[in-house]
C-alpha cells in the first residue's frame, strides 16, 4: 500500500525528515510516535502533499504510484486521507456542502455517479453515528465555533464518508478528553478493514490503548530509530523518549 | 493519471480570469458631437420631446454643474476626465413599435448575455425593461402590471405618459445640487426606468432592467425613479454586463427611491461593467448616486449589491430614514481584481424615531485591486431609539491588493445604539490545502471560500440573481442541502 524509501524533506531550507523508511501493508495500522519536533507531523503533511514541504530525496510509492508527482487533491481522490491536527475553519461554508463537494470530487475521479442531496444526506446520517456526532454540526460552517473535540470527531466523520484506503491521523488524540478519545478511537476501529491502512501519528501512548497498532515506530530527529509491536508503545510510556534520543544522538555523533 | 503543476497558485489562477462578456454590437447609432453646453441639453430634451419644465430642470442642473468641481476625496485614482470629449446623446435610429421590430443584432446581443426578452420571462417571473444605450427599446409585461395599477416603463415614456408623477418625485431624493455626478446626470440623462406601485399593491414579480453600454465614447446617464405608495411592495433587479472596449467610459447614473408609509422597496444590483484589461486599460468609470427615502412611517428600503465590474466604482447606495420606525438595509459584495478600484459603501441617515439600519459589507481584493469601504451612520437629534448595526469584512487574495475601511459615525442623540464590527482576512493557504486534501480542486476551493465569505449578502438576493452573482464570482453556490 505505502512504501517510503530514504525520504528526506525540508521546510524553508531546514531539513526535517532525514531518511525515513516505512512500509505499510493493506489492512495494517502503524503508529508513529516520537518527541515534539521529531518530524511526525511533517511526515503526515508530506504524505498529503503540502506544498510548503519539499521532498529533497527518496521516494514514496502508494499502490505502486509515485506519490510525489501527484497534487494534493489527486492524492485525496486516490484514497489518501489526512485527519488534521488543527482542522481549518471555513466560514460561511456548511459542513454538509463542503463534504458533499469533496465526496463528489472523489466519486467523479473513481467514475462513480455523483450523489444528490438526498442520497448524500442518507450517507452522512449513517456515518455520523460512528463518531456519535451531533447532526446540528452538519449545517454549521466547517469547523467554525466547533470545540476541540467536535473538530476531531468531524475529521473522523469526514474520513468515514470519504472512505479512504490510506488514512493518516495526525495527533487526533490531542485536545480530547477521555470520553471523546474513546468515541473517536472506536470510530476509527469501526473503519478498520483489510483494504484500509491507517497511520496513527501520536505523542502519547494512551490513544494506542484504544486503537491497537500492528506496528509501532519511534521517530527521533527525522529518522525512525526503532520499530516494534504494541509493547514498544508501553515501554515508551514507562521510560519516555530520552533513552532513544540519547541513543540516536550517540549514533549520529 | 492526470498531472498538474503541483505548485500552481490557485489564487492567482482565479484572479487572472478574463472577462467573458466582451463583444460589440454593430448598430447604427445617432449621436451628437462630443461636448457639453446648453445647446446639447436643449437638443437632448428636444429629441425626446420633453415638456418645458423638464428642460428648465435640466438647464438649472447644467448651470449648477458648471460651478462644481469633480470630487477628489474618494480613494480612487484615474487620469482627469475631459467632459467636453464625451458624447452626451446616442440613440438607435429606428422607431420601434413592438419587439418584432427590434434590430435582430440587438436581440442577438441580449441572447449572448442570456437575457430573457420573451416568453421565458413569464416562466422566470421577470419583467424586463431593457435599456440599450440611451433609449429603451423593449418593455414587457407592462399590460399585466398595468392591470394592478403598477407603472413600469422607460423614463422617457413616464415623462410622456405620467408627467405629474415624474414632476412630483424627480429630484426629491437626489436634488440636482447633490453632487458633481448627480448634477451632470440631471442635465444630460437620456433614459432609464420608472416604476410606480400604488397604495396597498404588492408587485407580484421581480422587476428587472438590464443596462448595457454600447456606442463608443458615449457616457451613460441613466435615471431611475421608483415610488412605492403606502403599503406597497416592490422588488427591483438591476443587472448589467458591458461589451469590451478600449477607451474609458463614463457612467454616472442616478437612482431615486421613495417609500411611503409601510411601503417596502428592495433594490438588488449585479454590476459587471467591463473592468478594463489586466493592466487596467479601458474599463468603465462607474460614478453612481443611489439614494432611498423612507418618507413614511415603517417604510423599508433595502439595497443589495454585487459589484464585480468597472475599472472604478464610486457608489454609496444610501437611506434617509425619515419616517418613524423606518428601516434601511445595505448588503454589499464588492470584488476588485487586476487594477480595479472600488470606493463603495453607504450612508444611513436616521431622522425619525426608532429607525433601524443594517450594513453588511464584504470587500474582496485580488490581483492589484484596491477595495475601500466608506460608510456613514448619522443619527440626528430627534432620532430617539435609533439603532444601527454595521459589519465590514475584507478578504485579500494575494499580497498585491489592498483593503481599506472608512466608517464615519455621527450620533447626536444619547438614546441611540450604534454597533460597528470590522475584520480583514486573507484567504489562507491552510484553508485551500484543507479543501484540496479532501479532493476539492484549488479553483473550487477558492470559489467555495469566497462564496462562504459573501453568504450573508447572497442570501439577500432574489434566487435567480443569487445564481448570477455566484457565477460572476466564478464559482458555484452552496446547494440548498440539509
Amino acid at each position: 500500500m505505502l512504501e517510503i524509501k530514504n525520504l528526506h524533506a525540508s521546510v524553508n531550507g531546514v531539513e526535517i525528515l532525514k531518511g525515513i523508511d516505512l512500509t505499510v501493508k493493506a489492512g495494517e495500522v502503524h503508529a508513529i510516535m516520537g518527541p515534539n519536533g521529531s518530524g511526525k507531523s511533517t511526515l503526515a503533511q508530506v504524505l498529503a502533499g503540502r506544498e510548503t514541504y519539499e521532498v529533497t530525496a527518496g521516494s514514496i510509492l502508494y499502490d505502486g504510484k509515485d506519490l510525489t508527482e501527484m497534487a494534493p487533491e489527486e492524492r485525496a481522490r486516490e484514497g489518501i486521507f489526512l485527519a488534521f491536527q488543527y482542522p481549518v475553519e471555513i466560514p460561511g461554508v456548511s459542513n454538509l456542502y463542503f463534504l458533499k463537494a469533496a465526496l463528489n470530487a472523489v466519486r467523479k475521479h473513481r467514475d462513480l455517479p455523483e450523489l444528490d442531496a438526498m442520497d448524500f444526506m442518507k450517507l452522512a446520517r449513517e456515518r455520523m453515528r460512528l463518531v456519535e456526532m451531533d447532526e446540528a454540526l452538519l449545517t454549521r460552517p466547517v469547523n467554525e465555533g466547533f470545540s476541540g473535540g467536535e473538530k476531531k470527531r468531524n475529521e473522523i466523520f469526514q474520513m468515514a464518508v470519504l472512505d479512504p484506503r490510506l488514512a493518516v491521523l495526525d495527533e487526533t488524540d490531542s485536545g480530547l478528553d477521555i470520553d471523546a478519545l474513546r468515541i473517536v478511537a472506536e470510530g476509527v476501529n469501526k473503519l478498520r478493514s483489510p483494504e484500509r491502512s491507517v497511520v496513527v501519528v501520536t505523542h502519547y501512548q494512551r490513544l494506542l490503548n484504544y486503537i491497537i497498532p500492528d506496528v509501532v515506530h519511534v521517530l527521533v530527529d527525522g529518522r525512525i530509530v526503532r520499530s516494534g509491536d504494541k509493547l514498544l508503545a508501553l515501554e515508551l510510556e514507562e521510560k519516555g523518549y530520552g533513552w532513544l534520543e540519547a541513543q540516536a544522538a550517540g549514533k549520529t555523533a | 493519471m492526470e498531472r498538474r503543476d503541483v505548485n500552481a497558485d490557485p489564487v492567482q489562477e482565479f484572479a487572472s480570469r478574463d472577462y467573458q462578456y466582451g463583444f460589440v454590437t454593430e448598430i447604427e447609432s445617432e449621436t451628437v458631437a462630443p461636448g457639453l453646453d446648453e445647446s446639447v441639453v436643449r437638443l437632448i430634451s428636444e429629441k425626446k420631446g420633453e415638456p418645458a419644465w423638464l428642460l428648465e430642470w435640466r438647464l438649472k442642473a447644467l448651470r449648477h454643474w458648471l460651478t462644481m468641481k469633480e470630487p477628489t476625496w474618494a480613494n480612487v485614482h484615474y487620469p482627469p476626465i475631459d467632459y467636453q470629449a464625451i458624447r452626451y446623446y446616442s440613440a438607435p435610429k429606428q422607431k420601434l413599435g413592438s419587439l418584432d421590430e427590434v434590430d435582430p443584432e440587438l436581440l442577438a446581443t441580449y441572447e449572448k448575455l442570456g437575457i430573457p426578452l420573451r416568453e421565458r420571462e413569464i416562466l422566470a417571473g421577470v419583467a424586463v425593461d431593457a435599456v440599450f444605450d440611451s433609449v429603451s427599446v423593449a418593455t414587457t409585461f407592462k399590460a399585466k402590471l398595468a392591470e394592478m395599477g403598477i407603472l413600469f416603463c422607460s423614463f422617457s415614456e413616464a415623462v410622456r405618459e405620467h408627467p405629474e408623477l415624474v414632476r412630483k418625485w424627480l429630484g426629491s431624493v437626489v436634488p440636482h445640487t447633490d453632487n458633481f455626478f448627480a448634477a451632470l446626470n440631471s442635465a444630460v440623462f437620456t433614459d432609464g426606468s420608472f416604476c410606480y406601485v400604488p397604495k396597498g399593491v404588492r408587485c407580484p414579480m421581480e422587476l428587472s432592467t438590464y443596462f448595457r453600454i454600447n456606442a463608443a465614447q458615449t457616457g451613460q446617464f441613466e435615471r431611475t425613479l421608483i415610488v412605492a405608495e403606502p403599503g406597497a411592495y416592490v422588488s427591483y433587479l438591476e443587472g448589467c454586463t458591458a461589451p469590451m472596449r478600449d477607451e474609458n467610459q463614463l457612467h454616472a447614473a442616478v437612482v431615486e427611491l421613495v417609500a411611503l408609509d409601510d411601503a417596502t422597496i428592495k433594490y438588488s444590483t449585479v454590476q459587471n461593467w467591463y473592468p478594463g484589461d489586466k493592466e487596467g486599460r479601458g474599463g468603465i468609470y462607474n460614478f453612481v448616486t443611489k439614494r432611498g427615502l423612507c418618507k413614511g412611517r415603517n417604510a423599508k428600503i433595502s439595497w443589495t449589491q454585487v459589484e464585480t465590474g468597472s475599472a472604478i466604482t464610486w457608489k454609496y447606495p444610501s437611506c434617509i430614514l425619515q419616517g418613524d420606525g423606518s428601516v434601511g438595509e445595505f448588503y454589499s459584495v464588492a470584488l476588485t481584481n487586476h487594477r480595479q478600484q472600488a470606493d463603495t459603501g453607504t450612508k444611513m441617515i436616521h431622522v425619525g424615531k426608532n429607525t433601524r439600519s443594517t450594513i453588511v459589507s464584504k470587500g474582496i481584493s485580488a490581483g492589484h485591486g484596491q477595495n475601500t469601504y466608506r460608510g456613514a451612520v448619522k443619527v440626528l437629534k430627534g432620532a430617539k431609539g435609533a439603532r444601527n448595526y454595521s459589519q465590514c469584512d475584507s478578504m485579500l487574495l494575494g499580497d498585491k491588493c489592498g483593503a481599506h475601511t472608512f466608517p464615519y459615525i455621527d450620533v447626536a442623540t444619547p438614546e441611540a445604539t450604534v454597533e460597528h464590527e470590522a475584520s480583514t482576512s486573507k484567504i489562507g493557504e491552510d484553508q485551500i490545502f484543507y479543501c484540496k486534501q479532501r479532493g476539492i480542486s484549488a479553483e473550487d476551493a477558492v470559489g467555495m471560500i469566497v462564496n462562504g465569505f459573501c453568504k450573508e449578502v447572497f442570501r439577500e438576493l432574489p434566487m435567480e440573481f443569487a445564481v448570477e452573482a455566484q457565477k460572476l464570482l466564478g464559482v458555484s453556490l452552496e446547494g440548498s442541502v440539509g
